[in-house]
């Protein structure tokens, strides 16, 4: 599904590096979950993933269902069916959720080339799918994300994702700022979209969430490298001794 | 003072360039205001009031030409069931207009009755302008009262649902159309105006309306949308008691638009709201001047302007909101924002409160910005290309403006006005 090999990625404003060689690989039908301590890179790699001005490439490359994705738009990115839930969603003033949500997949359908969503069809889905997040009719009127709480935000994220039905699913920092209930509720919204033709990367601080979204594989990533893969139990190592452990090892 | 040489000598050429209808009712306040336009003289760039907009090409004697096209010309309130009535290069015309009559309102036209000895717009006509000439001047109103010969006179006596819309249609590429329009509404009486079409290669607007106690009036205009056209327009509003005026501009296009507003809240428990929205791309200067005056208690005023500017386009905003010693719980409100949508483009703002009475709730604010990337990205992430990102968020942007038009199907119109002028020029 998705393939990422040696990334180095730089700031295009100064002279930083961030990315030193990332290689990953994720397969349909898994999810794979990144740690790592704070300022590792981890929202780096899935806004370069997703096309966000800002960072240079200057090394490696990265694929989704063997198409180029550092040579698309952000749009079509998308459209070829990378979805990033954002760790800090963007507040719309003006833009309602719903225009904004018929324009994303109605956009995407006309890229790719299929017919857009009556609005009647849209509605009905819309609904359904909002309501097993728990985001009310309030909500899918207001302007996109204004005045959401931080659990409402992530929640529209995963709405949004719900409604776009996207191939390879980033998630970062989904569950920060979320009570226990909301996480739930997200983890909830993830696993009904878990299928044999999707993928997930999930990056998170915390095994909290891995609780209730089982990953497949655990990265941990440190100073812009991949520096361990293992299974879920890296995930409680983690937890229990945090990530001094695994540094002291690989260095 | 005396006038600079310059100016006299400016005036005195534009005068002389016209002839004034010296007969009926209107004669006494016609030479009144060429007398006005004499003692004030005629604008010019140095003038305080006209520090961001060049007059000269409003104010020469010369006009540029100014083609329309089909386009330009194309009905926008027409599918709204409205009473129309056509002026063509500035001459009304009876074939094309519906018949003016309707119960609850009298609809006369300026040309027709000039000659009449006495009319009920008499004490109205020039005598809103002339007050609207202080604390500022506004000379171009002033020849506009005294050398229009065309526009409509309208009295409304009750409630009257049909919209009357006042249709502008140019087919000269040349003339230098002056339409003077006065509104009397009753006690109690409403009605909804509009106004829409390019009027002239240059044109100057003049629009008096008086509101008695409890009326309403809706006013909302689409301006000509042909890029060479000239334009200055003043609107003046007498409020009385209890009684309530919503006005809202939409421009697009249009080499250079002065649009003035003078609002006096004379009566106790009115509400004004002064609104725009003006998109321009390229050869673009647009202005709104706006004076709002509070001298009654209790009274609302809304100013909302909103530009998005491209390519070079110059968006300039004056607003006043003046509240006069005595009228005590005024709650005036003005907000003027610019979305430019690239470096080249400018907007200068000159938003002033100025205020005699100490309990009043007063706040404005003026800012000028770009698109926001951060949400672009964010759309673009979710499937929405950037042309229709931007035109979202542009949009977005002049919703707050947008939503002073009550009337939904009126709003709707205007809306797909703004999205058709986007996916053509973004
Ligand atoms: N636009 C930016 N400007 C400056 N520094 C940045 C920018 N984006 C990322 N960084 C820096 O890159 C490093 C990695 O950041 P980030 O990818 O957000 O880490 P993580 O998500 O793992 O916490 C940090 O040191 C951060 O300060
Ligand atoms: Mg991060």
């Amino acid at each position: 599904m998705l393939k990422i090999r040696n990334l180095k990625v730089s700031l295009e404003e100064e002279e930083k590096q961030i990315l030193k060689g990332v290689d990953l690989t994720v397969e349909a039908g898994k999810v794979h979950a990144i740690m790592g301590p704070n300022g590792s890179g981890k929202s780096t790699l899935s806004y370069v993933l997703s096309g966000r001005d800002g960072y240079e490439v200057t090394d490696g490359s990265a694929t989704l269902l063997d198409k180029d994705l550092l040579d698309m738009e952000p749009e079509e990115r998308a459209a070829s069916g990378l979805f990033l839930a954002f760790q800090y969603p963007v507040e719309i003033p003006g833009v309602g959720n719903m225009t904004f949500l018929r324009t994303a997949v109605n956009g995407q359908r006309k890229a790719r080339g299929e017919e857009e969503m009556s609005a009647a069809d849209f509605l009905k889905e819309v609904r359904a799918k909002a309501k097993s997040l728990k985001i009310d009719a309030d909500m899918l009127k207001r302007p996109v994300n204004v005045g959401f709480s931080g659990g409402e935000k992530k929640r529209n994220e995963i709405l949004q994702m719900a409604m776009l039905e996207p191939k390879m699913c980033i998630l970062d920092e989904t569950d920060s700022g979320l009570d226990v209930d909301a996480m739930k509720l997200v983890a909830q919204g993830v696993n009904a979209l878990r299928d044999e033709g999707r993928a997930f990367l999930v990056i998170t601080h915390y095994q909290r969430l891995l609780d209730h979204i089982k990953p497949d594989v655990v990265h941990i990533m440190v100073d812009g490298r991949i520096v361990k893969t293992g299974g879920p139990e890296l995930a409680l190592e983690v937890e229990n001794n945090g990530y001094a452990d695994i540094l002291s090892e690989v260095m | 003072m005396a006038l600079a040489q310059i100016k006299v000598t400016a005036t005195q050429a534009r005068l002389d360039a016209m002839s004034l209808p010296e007969i009926g009712w209107s004669a006494v306040a016609r030479a009144d205001a060429q007398t006005r336009v004499a003692a004030m003289g005629l604008p010019v760039r140095r003038d305080e009031y006209w520090k961001y907009t060049r007059p000269d090409e409003l104010t020469s004697p010369n006009v540029k030409s100014a083609k329309a096209s089909v386009q330009d010309n194309a009905s926008i309130f027409g599918s709204l069931g409205c009473l129309s009535i056509v002026f063509e290069d500035g001459v009304f015309n009876a074939e094309k207009s519906d018949k003016l009559e309707g119960t609850d309102i009298s609809l006369e036209l300026l040309s027709e009755v000039n000659d009449l000895d006495i009319h009920w717009a008499l004490g109205l006509y020039g005598a809103l302008e002339t007050k609207g000439q202080t604390p500022v001047v506004r000379p171009l109103a002033a020849l506009n009262t005294a050398y229009a010969r065309e526009g409509l006179l309208m009295h409304v006596k009750g409630t009257v649902a049909k919209p009357i819309s006042l249709v502008y249609i140019q087919n000269s590429d040349n003339d230098d159309v002056m339409l003077h329009h006065v509104i009397k509404l009753d006690k109690g009486a409403s009605a909804t105006i509009l106004e829409s079409g390019p009027a002239g290669a240059r044109c100057n607007i003049v629009m008096e309306t008086e509101i008695e106690d409890g009326a309403s009036l809706n006013h909302v205009r689409a301006q000509g949308r042909n890029h060479k056209r000239r334009a200055a327009t003043h609107l003046f509003a007498r409020l009385n008691q209890e009684s309530q005026f919503k006005s809202f501009t939409l421009t697009m296009n249009g080499a250079l638009t002065r649009n003035e507003a003078f609002i006096e809240i004379c009566g106790d428990d009115s509400v004004a709201h002064i609104a725009g929205a003006s998109v321009g791309d390229g050869e673009f200067h647009h202005d709104d001047t706006v004076f709002v005056m509070h001298e009654a208690l209790r009274g609302e005023s809304r100013q909302v302007f909103k530009k998005v500017l491209r390519n070079g386009a110059t968006g300039v905003f004056q607003g006043k909101i003046l509240v006069k010693a005595g009228a005590q719980k005024t709650d005036g409100y003005q907000i003027s924002q610019s979305l430019l949508l690239d470096d080249d483009s400018q907007f200068l703002a000159k938003p002033e409160l100025e205020i005699y009475a100490d309990d009043v709730v007063c706040s404005h604010g003026s800012t000028s910005g770009a698109i926001d990337e951060e949400a672009i990205f964010y759309l673009n992430s979710r499937g929405i290309p950037k042309l229709e990102a931007t035109n979202l968020l542009t949009l977005a942007f002049l919703a707050e403006a947008l939503s002073e038009v009550e009337d939904e199907d009126i709003a709707e119109v205007m809306e797909r006005l703004l999205e058709d002028w986007l996916t053509r020029r973004l």
